[in-house]
């Protein structure tokens, strides 16, 4: 199925999410255009995390749809082995950077980036090799190919998940608070690679606390609390002038404690 | 004691020593599979399924190996089920030492950080594949000390295969202190053949565990 260039690359119609009795996400609606950058900042337990796991369905949700590049993600007339094609297709096409950053101990960093276009794509080892070459050289690490990940540290840790995750060449890359387990001085290093994901106009979804970098690399910013979209506007309008008053509140605290 | 007659026993009880490894060795690698087998069972979707390797691995350890291997050796032929006593010792090794070690497996497995499911799932890995190139790797390192102490459990075990009359270490030492009326010289050296395996089990199982997680001292 080819996608006009309207089409948006990320779609969420009313999705609603319970675990048990609490609703976590309370109807979210979200259109992402390719090539734009969301983030999604918000207190703890606001739902934003669940937002982005449910995009790849990490989390199952409730009600609504999810769409991406036209394609509909959630699939609940699907069960068993068609579902578990489907949902393996549809991931296939986003990248997931995770907070712990989920590197595999056992695989070298190069195994690392390589392993899912090897195994997934079917690409040769030499070609994989390229690419994984590649892909460490664009995030800084090329040196450390052949080291394993209880070596790095964890901004290089977090760089090599950001290349394992490009070397599916996804339409969308999800970071699910990537530098929050960081040490203050080993985020910049993090951000700095994906501002350069931004500059290639890649795809992004972003659920952040560096409300900067936020503010900095977003075309788009959505403040959540509470399971549904508080406030959404131009990173500009929603981290100067927040129109609500949660927003205000939320920001007088972050901002304040980053200033 | 007896020195020389320890050095004039000592080739038999080798030759019996080697049957003991033979049956523990055997009954492990059946065991293995009996053990993954019960894991797939364990996590089958179909209820009584898993009701069935619960209550198989309950009954295995609630019972003694010595009751197990006398109720298959002598009961099995009341149901049709004759088994020389080698097989015997092999069969129901393997099933006993399967029960335990399915849970070391299960153990193991489940020790895996729940987020490096996440990860290869979000790469777009299936189920099994999943398990195949992320959760089995690491779960190997987990998994093979906990073996070899059953490795070692399932050696000491075969002792008591000796009741069936296979010919291993203990029942050839019985058969020389009938003739030779020196249990003191005859124990002592089959306990230091006992020694000399269980060491060398350990010796593998330390080697094996080793090149399992050398990635965590990379």
């Amino acid at each position: 199925m080819t996608q006009t260039t309207d089409t948006p690359m990320v779609e969420l119609k009313g999705v609603k999410k319970r675990f048990g009795d609490l609703e976590v996400l309370k109807g979210i609606d979200l259109r992402v255009d390719r090539g734009r950058i969301i983030s999604i900042i918000g207190p703890s337990g606001s739902g934003k995390s669940t937002l982005l796991r449910s995009v790849n369905n990490l989390e199952v949700i409730d009600e609504g749809s999810i769409l991406l590049d036209g394609m509909q993600v959630n699939r609940p007339d699907l069960k068993g082995l068609a579902y578990e094609r489907h949902i393996n297709h549809i991931r296939q096409n986003m990248g997931m950077v995770f907070q712990h950053f989920n590197l595999f101990p056992h695989l070298s960093t190069l195994e690392n980036v390589t392993l899912a276009p090897r195994k997934l794509k079917g690409m040769n080892a030499s070609g994989a090799r390229e690419l994984g070459m590649e892909l460490l050289e664009r995030v800084g690490l090329a040196d450390k190919a052949q080291a394993y990940p209880s070596s790095l540290s964890g901004g290089q840790k977090q760089r090599v998940a950001i290349a394992r995750a490009l070397a599916m060449q996804p339409k969308v890359m999800l970071f699910d608070e990537a530098t929050s387990a960081l040490d203050p001085e080993l985020v910049e290093e993090v951000n700095l690679v994906m501002k350069g994901l931004a500059e290639e106009h890649m795809t992004m979804l972003i659920v952040t606390h560096e409300m900067t970098f936020a503010r900095d690399v977003s075309d788009w910013a959505m403040f959540m609390d509470g399971g549904v979209v508080v406030e959404a506007n131009t990173p500009e309008n929603l981290f100067s002038h927040p129109d609500q008053e949660r927003t205000q509140h939320f920001l007088r605290k972050h901002l304040g404690a980053q200033a | 004691m007896d020195i020389n007659l320890m050095i004039e026993i000592a080739p038999l009880l080798v030759k019996a020593a080697w049957v003991t490894v033979d049956i523990s060795a055997r009954a492990l690698v059946f065991g293995f599979f009996i053990a993954s087998a019960l894991v797939a069972l364990r996590t089958s979707r179909i209820p009584p399924i898993r009701w069935l390797a619960r209550s198989y691995i309950s009954v295995v350890r609630g019972t003694p190996y010595f009751v197990q291997l006398l109720l298959v050796f002598y009961g099995g032929p009341a149901i049709g089920l004759r088994l020389d006593p080698f097989t015997c010792g092999v069969v129901v090794g393997a099933f006993n030492i399967g029960a335990y070690m399915s849970e070391a497996i299960r153990g193991a497995i489940e020790s895996v950080e729940s987020g490096q499911n996440e990860a290869s799932r979000s790469l777009g890995f299936g189920r099994l594949e999943t398990l195949q190139y992320i959760i089995l790797p690491q779960a190997a390192g987990l998994m093979i000390r906990s073996v070899g102490v059953l490795a070692i459990i399932l050696v000491k075990n075969s002792s008591l295969v000796s009741i069936i009359s296979v010919i291993e270490l203990t029942y050839q030492a019985q058969r020389l202190i009938g003739s030779t009326y020196k249990p003191l010289e005859v124990f002592t050296l089959s306990a230091l053949m006992y020694i000399i395996i269980i060491y060398a089990v350990m010796g593998i199982v330390e080697f094996l565990y080793r090149r399992a997680t050398r990635y965590t001292f990379l």
